[in-house]
């Protein structure tokens, strides 16, 4: 059993909440609750009043339990995995509950309301198992009161309180109301893992039956009274504004109620705030197809402002900056300058990526109601908390005075991070004095991103006579910069060992997209790693195992950033899993460490009609204790076939600052028939505090990927997209 | 402007527009029905898929004035009477969804491709499967819903 302190930071959950006033939550769907996912049957009876538990929880007098889910919901099912964790602390039925989106409250959620860097369950492990322990240890004190026994003397079991004896009970619902004013301790007792009865079970996403349903959950279907439509227009080129435009004419058009330049800059900006058009047109109407309509009609005067780049000149700028720019990190163990000078044999690959684009497929939406002194703000976001201090910022309007309520997102990636849209839908709506849904056409999506950077890598290897590595040496470019992380893998393995990041510079505006930087490093120097393994004539996990040995053994340099144990582990599981060592010889393998979790991968090639075909992949994880057995597996399959898809087929170019591909007919994404045909995700069983799982499933994959394509084709893979440049697989 | 009657999920509409408006728009704006997606406007992503008799067509670049007569279905208007269908069902069994956004315009390309084969081999599902993009990528979860409702409609059969 695990005693933890509920005061979280300055956040406190000792204060008593009181009841909420009776009647139904508004906009609460009844057919919803976790028991209707099972059944398909509606509840029994629709509760009259809601007892507000904490925060998180309302209990009615029947034991019906309703937990608001406080993060973003991006798709990666912590609309369903968070209320898990608050259940289970609070010993109730899953099938008695019933899960609702929380809004933006910092008063009623002790946990960080962001969906990013793989951190609402790792963030939220704590506060979310408080919320469940407190509100158990409420009910049970209301039952002590109750039925005159002491607290000691009772236990819970699935929403019911019982005497030691078992013979005297009462349900949480009969004391709901009770236990609302009780307060609670400065240390609660949380389960043991092994006690666990919802945690570790595989629960369907809560939201299932409604999006099979195609019921409105989405920014996009967002509608309100009075709502208009608006769509913008940002210069076609990065290192461009606006000068003017023909406003009259696109009046004019039909549908079309105003047209109006809007500035969305900040005097502070945030990290969020980084898109490259602060100055944009908007078009406000009726209806989107008018608006679209008008937007064809524009006819802007654009001016250059800064260079128009160009793919040539970032290849080129790469090429260079590798060289002579500025180093921003590095990390040197030992000397691996004399070792590789004096090495028998040296081994050096150059490793490159583009520039790619999020993507989400519900593209950049907001909608923003702005009155005098307020503001209301519905719509998919990962950072609401930014969006409402950049909003407070951009209209001076105090942040208490901004209601911000979270839909479901349609796809995240990072690019939701960055809150412009938001301002800019709060921006039109001050200017038409109106609600309004702004809506981006899936052109300007693509073409005003906040991109994952292209980068450039050099690896180097030395040897000696044995054919064993001596040294290892990594620089990495990006633009702006670089992709290395100095103390990761294999820091730490290797006696001579450099690591170092250089910096460039781009008018493009870059950010993180799904597992920043591990999304082209894993890949580089996974691949990288097979290459030297088949020099020391090393099975390639065998020699893997026997750096992370050494990692153990004799750690060379200083501290480095992962547990060799647990890295070994995922290995030595995925090993197991895919049979390496039989069968089918077309199998590469990779692992990674990122956003605190281990991932190994092993992918197989087969030929079918001369093309090489993923036929299946392997992978192993640990993320400590897992939440939600299958929907885990569906987020590591997803970020499987993503890190595959954008490794193979996905790029973004540019010519005079102008985005070339535009949209999904220039865009590659993968699709239905390139995806593997199985997938196979196993975890790591241990009872560690969970990790994330978004993203650190995509940066392996695009190593295990290019080692099982070497296999098959005897050919290395430097340059992603690999099917692009290669045209190998072209049809 | 222009009056069309449209029928959508057996209902007949009325709605005024330009008679080149994409159906998409009609269903979302004029009809409120929200299921259908928006993703690229350019027939390219499959999240606007509806059925028109049947077949799975993409409605944000179907004009509303070629409608006529012919019958459109929507995501809503497979599920009759508040019952899932054998296809949203299998969906939800193999809890495929992540974010969810392309999922209905995967349904009904899904639900067209067994109506007309109700045990289709792997090749058939691929070309019918193809033009809708899951950006989370969902797609071994996708055949496996799908190979799921092609073996329950075997044993039931509803629509």
């Amino acid at each position: 059993m695990e005693i933890i302190n509920t005061k979280i930071g300055r956040r406190s959950f000792l204060k008593t909440s009181g009841a909420i006033g009776g009647g139904l939550l508004v906009g609460f769907n009844w057919l919803l609750s976790c028991k209707d996912l099972i059944s398909k049957k509606p509840l029994d009876s629709i509760p009259k009043e809601w007892f507000k538990i904490n925060g998180y929880i309302r209990i009615d007098q029947n034991g019906m339990v309703t937990i608001l889910s406080p993060n973003p919901e991006i798709g990666q099912n912590v609309m369903t995995s968070m209320p898990m964790i608050v259940a289970e602390e609070l010993d109730t039925r899953w099938e008695n509950v019933t899960v609702k989106q929380g809004k933006l409250d910092g008063d009623s959620f002790k946990n960080p309301q962001f969906a990013g860097g793989s951190l609402s369950i790792k963030k939220g492990w704590d506060p979310l198992r408080i919320a469940g322990a407190a509100g158990r240890y409420m009910l049970i004190k209301a039952a002590s009161k109750e039925l005159d026994i002491p607290y000691e003397n009772l236990i819970t079991d699935k929403g019911i309180i019982f005497d030691k004896s078992k013979k005297i009970k009462i349900d949480y619902g009969k004391v709901a109301s009770k236990a609302v004013h009780i307060k609670v301790p400065e240390d609660l007792k949380l389960k043991s893992p092994e006690k666990y009865t919802i945690i570790g079970t595989s629960q369907r996403n809560v939201e299932g039956p409604k999006i099979v349903k195609g019921e409105s959950l989405f920014g996009i279907d967002f509608q309100a009274e009075n709502m208009l439509i608006s769509m913008i227009e940002h210069p076609p080129a990065f290192g461009m504004r606006i000068e003017s435009f023909n406003k009259d004419e696109i009046i004019d058009m039909p549908g079309v109620i105003d047209a109006f330049v809007i500035d969305t800059s900040t005097p502070n900006p945030s990290w969020a705030e980084v898109n490259a058009f602060k100055e944009i047109i908007a078009i406000v109407g009726n209806k989107t197809w008018d608006v679209m309509q008008a937007k064809k009609k524009l006819k802007v005067n654009w001016v250059k402002i800064d260079n128009l780049e160009d793919s040539e000149d970032h290849r080129l700028r790469l090429e260079k900056d590798l060289l002579y720019g500025t180093t921003t990190e590095k990390r040197l163990d030992g000397d691996p300058d004399i070792v590789l000078k004096n090495a028998t044999k040296t081994l050096e690959r150059t490793y490159s990526c583009p520039f790619i684009a999020h993507n989400t497929l519900e593209p950049m939406n907001f909608f923003a109601n702005v009155q005098e002194n307020s503001v209301e703000l519905i719509g998919p976001i990962q950072t609401p908390k930014t969006l409402e201090s950049s909003v407070s910022s951009l209209l001076g309007i105090p942040a208490e005075n901004i209601e911000v309520k979270m839909t479901r997102i349609g796809g995240g990636f990072g690019r939701r991070l960055y809150v412009h849209f938001g301002l800019e839908a709060a921006m039109i709506s001050k200017k038409i004095g109106a609600p309004v849904k702004l809506l981006y056409k899936r052109e300007d999506d693509l073409t005003q991103g906040i991109y994952r950077p292209a980068y450039k890598s050099v690896y180097k290897a030395a040897f000696n006579k044995k054919n064993e590595l001596t040294a290892f040496s990594v620089k990495g470019v990006g633009l702006p910069s670089g992709p290395v992380f100095p103390n990761r893998f294999p820091a730490g393995s290797i006696d001579h060992y450099l690591a170092e990041n250089k910096s460039s510079s781009t008018n493009i505006s870059t950010g993180a997209w799904r597992a920043p930087k591990s999304n082209f490093t894993a890949g580089a120097e996974q691949s990288f790693i097979d290459e030297i393994a088949e020099i020391c004539e090393k099975d390639p996990i065998d020699f893997r195992l026997e750096l992370l040995k050494k990692s153990i053994q004799s750690p060379s340099g200083k501290k480095f950033d992962y547990d060799p144990k647990r890295f070994i582990k995922v290995l030595e599981l995925v090993r197991e899993k895919s049979s390496w060592n039989s069968g089918n010889k077309y199998k590469g393998v990779a692992s990674y460490f990122c956003h605190s979790t281990y991932v190994a991968e092993v992918i197989e090639m087969v030929m079918v009609q001369n093309q090489p075909k993923i036929k299946n992949v392997w992978c192993a994880v640990d993320c400590g204790i897992v939440i939600n057995k299958d929907s885990a597996k569906n987020m590591i399959e997803g970020s499987i076939i993503d890190g595959i898809g954008h490794a193979l087929y996905s790029e973004l170019n540019f010519k005079d600052g102008r985005v070339i591909n535009n949209n999904f007919d220039k865009y590659n994404l993968i699709r239905f028939n390139q995806a593997p045909s199985k997938i196979n995700v196993f975890f790591v069983e241990n009872n560690l505090s969970p990790t994330g799982l978004g993203e650190p499933g995509l940066p392996p994959a695009i190593g295990a990927l290019a080692n099982s394509l070497y296999r098959i084709t005897g050919k290395r893979f430097y340059s992603q997209p690999f099917f692009s440049k290669e045209n190998l697989f072209s049809s | 402007m222009e009056f069309f009657e449209i029928n959508v999920n057996n209902k007949i509409h009325q709605v005024e527009a330009d008679p080149s408006t994409p159906l998409l728009w009609i269903i979302r704006e004029n009809l409120s029905l929200v299921g259908t997606k928006y993703g690229c406007g350019i027939s390219q992503c499959g999240a606007c898929t509806v059925h028109l008799n049947g077949e799975a067509i993409r409605s944000c670049v179907y004009p509303v004035s070629a409608v006529g007569k012919q019958k459109i279905t929507t995501i809503e208007g497979l599920s009759k009477d508040g019952e899932y269908s054998y296809v949203q069902e299998a969906w939800i069994n193999e809890d495929v969804s992540q974010c969810g956004y392309c999922q209905a315009g995967q349904i009904m390309s899904a639900t067209a491709l067994l109506e007309k084969s109700s045990d289709p081999p792997d090749d058939e599902i691929d070309i019918a499967m193809s033009g809708n993009i899951c950006r989370c990528g969902t797609y071994t979860r996708i055949k496996k819903a799908i190979k799921s409702a092609s073996s329950n409609k075997k044993s039931n059969g509803n629509y």
